[in-house]
């Protein structure tokens, strides 16, 4: 690790203005430790925000506010979360492991960055990690790569099933910047495919800080599922998953969302498949029809065609489950 | 010229002393030319001094390097070698310690965040010469073989029964699924705590 000072800034505001050039936030630490102690990140300053950013989770009038600092677990226990947006619990609990998720903070989940081992392995080249030396995934070992979305540049996934969940959903993400200024950047917009610029994750303004993630009232509470497929039953990133939600009155789809992870750079929408979905019943053949529509926008690597078979049967399954749960 | 006895001039003693008190300057400008290079291009460490509550006792500590993981304090500093370094990147459980009694790793905590919470670690578990039962647990249900990854397993099998996620088997191996044991002693492992939630 490269030596580094360390302040824990006593509010925000304090925090904002001691932020410039290579000095990072540290909130879990789950990821960012892990990329210093491996040399990809070399922070000289860490700004510890731990005390200063909202730590709760609220009520509004328009929905709910996850603060900031909430950790990953609070949000698998909370009481509004489970009985009205108990998707996002879901898909909390389907990542990483109980001692990460008691530690990682919510809007750190959003920031972490991807697992791709040509990102980790500082050895060989990637544009993601070092610009302009060229992507080694791409020609590469790529069965965990991306299967739509991704660029010359880069292939690598975006691997938080949180932000699966999110994605899925109506939600901005709330930001603060140096002039106190506050701004909501809508979900969707807010993690970036890799393009000719895959060292840059998401749009965040550099100088400025998550303070919470707000997700509107919606009618997904009664009919959600996350379905995750991965290397071994826990414990794993995704090779696929799928974020479901579908409002239905009686049999008929009024509307439905469909979000996955481990196929994109960003948390991926099959708007399409959305699209196709409503107004139709609920029934197991339009179910695969519409995963269908979703299968046939991918477009694979040499190594990860299966995932594109694979995100069929998630979809279904997902769609499946909402039924039941 | 002129020889001596032995063979040397007076001019070959000057020119030899000479040059050989030169080398004996060399090193010192090297080292200073070393430091100098080294000021310019390689960050200098920080330290802190630290104030740490651990199994309810307070340790003080000087100068702690900011870099230093909660693992590293731990076991290298406060000499509790109970807590065990695996993988150091979060990915085996073995450091798993408590933080103001919720199950954390210790590799990826860094020891500077950590004043104002209380520590638990293997070593605070047991009262006095009394065992807490999931060790007593471990030892029936032969929940270990190699023993190494036992210290994280104990910590978070202890918080797995805390959090109640004992209702089943199949919900026990989820929550426990941050602790790798590469003995395979998962099922004395499931057991213990099942003998525990009893």
């Amino acid at each position: 690790m490269t030596p580094f000072v360390f302040t824990k800034p006593a509010t925000v505001n304090q925090a904002l203005e001691k932020k410039s050039g290579n000095t990072q936030f540290i909130g879990g630490g789950t990821n960012l430790l892990d990329l210093m102690k491996k040399n990809i990140a070399e922070p000289e300053q860490l700004l510890d925000i731990t005390n200063v950013l909202p730590n709760a989770i609220k009520a509004t009038s328009k929905g709910i506010s996850i603060g900031a600092m909430v950790r990953n677990s609070i949000i698998t226990t909370d009481a509004t979360i489970l009985s009205q947006y108990p998707l996002v619990a879901k898909a909390v609990l389907a990542g990483a492991s109980p001692q990460i998720r008691h530690m990682a903070s919510t809007g750190g989940n959003l920031l972490q960055r991807t697992r791709c081992p040509y990102f980790y392995d500082t050895t060989l080249p990637c544009n993601k990690r070092n610009p302009g030396s060229g992507c080694s995934a791409i020609n590469g070992e790529n069965r965990m790569s991306a299967i739509i979305g991704w660029s010359e540049q880069c292939v690598a996934v975006h691997p938080s099933d949180l932000c699966i969940a999110l994605a899925a959903l109506d939600t901005v993400v709330i930001i603060k910047d140096k002039n106190k200024k506050t701004a909501a950047i809508p979900f969707n917009n807010f993690h970036r495919l890799p393009g000719t610029t895959p060292d840059k994750d998401n749009n965040l303004p550099a100088n400025a800080v998550i303070t919470s993630i707000d997700i509107a009232k919606n009618p997904f509470a009664k009919n959600c599922a996350y379905v995750k497929l991965r290397d071994r039953d826990s414990y794993a990133f995704a090779l696929v998953s799928v974020a479901a939600a579908l409002h239905l009155t009686g049999d008929i789809i009024t509307e439905a969302r469909l979000a996955s992870g481990g196929v994109a750079h960003k948390p991926w929408r099959w708007t399409a498949a959305e699209v196709f979905l409503k107004g139709k019943k609920a029934t197991a053949a339009n179910f695969a029809a519409a995963a269908i529509i979703a299968a046939k926008q991918t477009n694979p690597l040499a190594g990860n065609a299966f995932k594109t078979e694979m995100l069929k049967g998630v979809m279904q399954t997902a769609l499946q489950n909402c039924l039941t749960t | 010229m002129q020889k001596n006895e032995q063979g040397y001039s007076r001019r070959f003693f000057l020119k030899t002393s000479s040059v050989l008190s030169v080398f004996a300057f060399i090193p010192r400008g090297v080292k200073a030319f070393q430091e100098q290079f080294k000021n310019l291009f390689v960050r200098k460490k920080t330290v802190l001094p630290l104030t740490v509550s651990i199994n309810k006792k307070k340790y003080s500590f000087k100068g702690v390097d900011s870099r230093t993981t909660l693992l590293d304090l731990l076991r290298e500093q406060a000499e509790l070698t109970g807590t065990k370094k695996g993988c150091d990147h979060g990915q085996c459980g073995a450091c798993t310690v408590h933080l103001d009694g919720t199950r954390v790793l210790s590799c990826l905590t860094l020891a500077a965040m950590v004043p104002g919470k209380e520590v638990t670690t293997i070593e605070g578990l047991a009262n006095g010469e009394q065992l807490h039962p999931m060790q007593e647990a471990f030892i029936t249900c032969d929940g270990f073989q190699c023993g190494y990854c036992t210290p994280g397993q104990i910590m978070s099998a202890v918080a797995c029964v805390a959090e109640g996620h004992t209702s089943s088997v199949a919900e026990i191996k989820e929550f426990m699924s941050g602790n790798l044991c590469r003995c395979g002693a998962y099922n004395g492992i499931v057991e213990s705590i099942q003998k525990v939630t009893k």
